[in-house]
């Protein structure tokens, strides 16, 4: 357990040597938001009403830009390999790394949102459970980026790959995530995201055994 | 109880559907120490990788009771981490105190480098770090591939110095080489024959 938690503090604090890399994903969400405006007109009902769908396609999409950086470093100087040797399972690496890149995704978006919010008309009232959706989503988010990362790890063009992987897979999260005030959807959201992130680090870990064979 | 031996018998690899090697089988006491050599693309980074469990064998069997301690062609330090907190990291995931990683630090000179980012150091200076890596991290098993690679004259010494230490405390160690690594009378084995 030692292990565990010193494999995601050493995420952590290999995360925050890079906070453009943090940033990256926050700032992208918001221009995504702040673009509708422009696309669609000034008008506010539309805007409100269209803005839950907007900021879950912006937090998909802003998902996908770690991927590249969340596992093939490690694969490329090594650290797999010696963490391998040490015994250590993969699965267990795959799952502190699914906790920090949650930490280091999530809450920064999460810090965002009101910002994304405003610029959409969003009414405050509605925010909070927005806030909600995405606490209860982003980690099926997350888990389904470090899937791919895994899958594309040492392939040229893994990036655009790994798209084509998290897409799809995250449709249940964005349907119940946008449709959040239907009834039921809230815990559909919470169990899809249960699904995905008990699932990840068993096929994150299958992936990473691959890409260091 | 008889001191434990690493067996390997009969070994077959393969990569990317070639059969890169078969037919391989050596024992190693504790104490011993496996010179690899052959020409490039013999195998011996592979049967190296076979022997850290890095890769499943095409054939043949490997029992190894050791623990590992790997060096390979990549040095793994992060960059922007400083020399002390990546061996940091790595002996806290080896169980070994802050005395162990002083220990290896002196062994190899880098004493004086600890408080650099890894990034700056030079190729010689980072492979000497991968080897008090794993020079500290308790493993009875050395697995080195071309360690010596990029090192002076006076890193040589030391290495030649620490692996003679790590076998006279009954470790072993295998290394792929093209150049004497200093072993004492080590067994040796060629690839591609």
């Amino acid at each position: 357990m030692s292990v565990f938690i010193g494999l995601v503090r050493r995420d952590l604090a290999l995360a925050l040597l890079r906070p453009g890399t943090l940033a990256l994903p926050v700032v992208f969400f918001v221009l995504v938001a702040a673009l509708f405006p422009f696309a669609v007109g000034p008008d506010a009902r539309l805007l409100a009403r269209i803005a839950p769908g907007v900021l879950w396609v912006a937090a998909l999409l802003a998902a996908l830009l770690p991927v590249e950086t969340l596992v093939e470093p490690d694969r490329a100087d090594g650290t797999l390999d010696q963490l391998v040797v040490r015994g250590l399972a993969l699965e267990l690496v795959a799952a502190a790394r699914l906790i920090a890149h949650w930490l280091g995704f999530a809450l920064p978006l999460l810090i965002a949102l009101p910002v994304a919010a405003i610029l959409l008309q969003v009414p405050m009232a509605v925010l909070p459970r927005l806030a909600l959706g995405l606490l209860l989503g982003t980690p099926a988010l997350a888990a389904l980026a470090l899937v791919a990362a895994s899958l594309t790890a040492g392939l040229r063009g893994g990036g655009a790959l790994a798209g084509l992987i998290v897409l799809p897979l995250a449709l249940p999260v964005l349907i119940f995530g946008v449709g959040i005030a239907a009834p039921g959807a809230l815990r559909l959201l919470a169990a899809s995201s249960l699904v995905a992130v008990a699932i990840a680090p068993f096929a994150a870990g299958a992936a990473l055994r691959g890409a260091t064979r | 109880m008889t001191a434990q031996h690493l067996r390997v018998d009969d070994l077959a690899c393969e990569r990317g559907g070639r059969r890169v090697f078969e037919h391989v089988g050596f024992t190693l006491a504790p104490g011993g120490a496996l010179q690899v050599e052959g020409a490039n693309g013999a195998g011996k980074s592979s049967l190296l990788r076979l022997l850290a469990g890095l890769l499943d064998p095409a054939g043949g069997t490997i029992d190894n009771p050791f623990a590992v301690a790997w060096v390979g062609h990549e040095v793994t330090l992060k960059p922007g981490m400083t020399l002390l907190a990546e061996l940091h990291h790595w002996a806290r995931i080896d169980r070994r105190s802050a005395a162990d990683v002083d220990a290896a630090l002196a062994r190899f000179d880098l004493s004086a480098l600890r408080e650099l980012p890894c990034s700056v150091l030079s190729s010689g200076q980072r492979r000497r770090a991968a080897l008090a890596r794993a020079s500290l991290s308790g493993a009875a098993l050395w697995l080195l591939d071309e360690p010596s690679v990029g090192l002076d004259a006076a890193s040589r010494a030391r290495l030649a110095t620490t692996l003679a230490d790590h076998r006279g405390g009954g470790g072993l160690v295998v290394a792929v080489t093209h150049e004497p690594l200093g072993l004492d009378a080590p067994q040796r084995l060629r690839l591609g024959e």
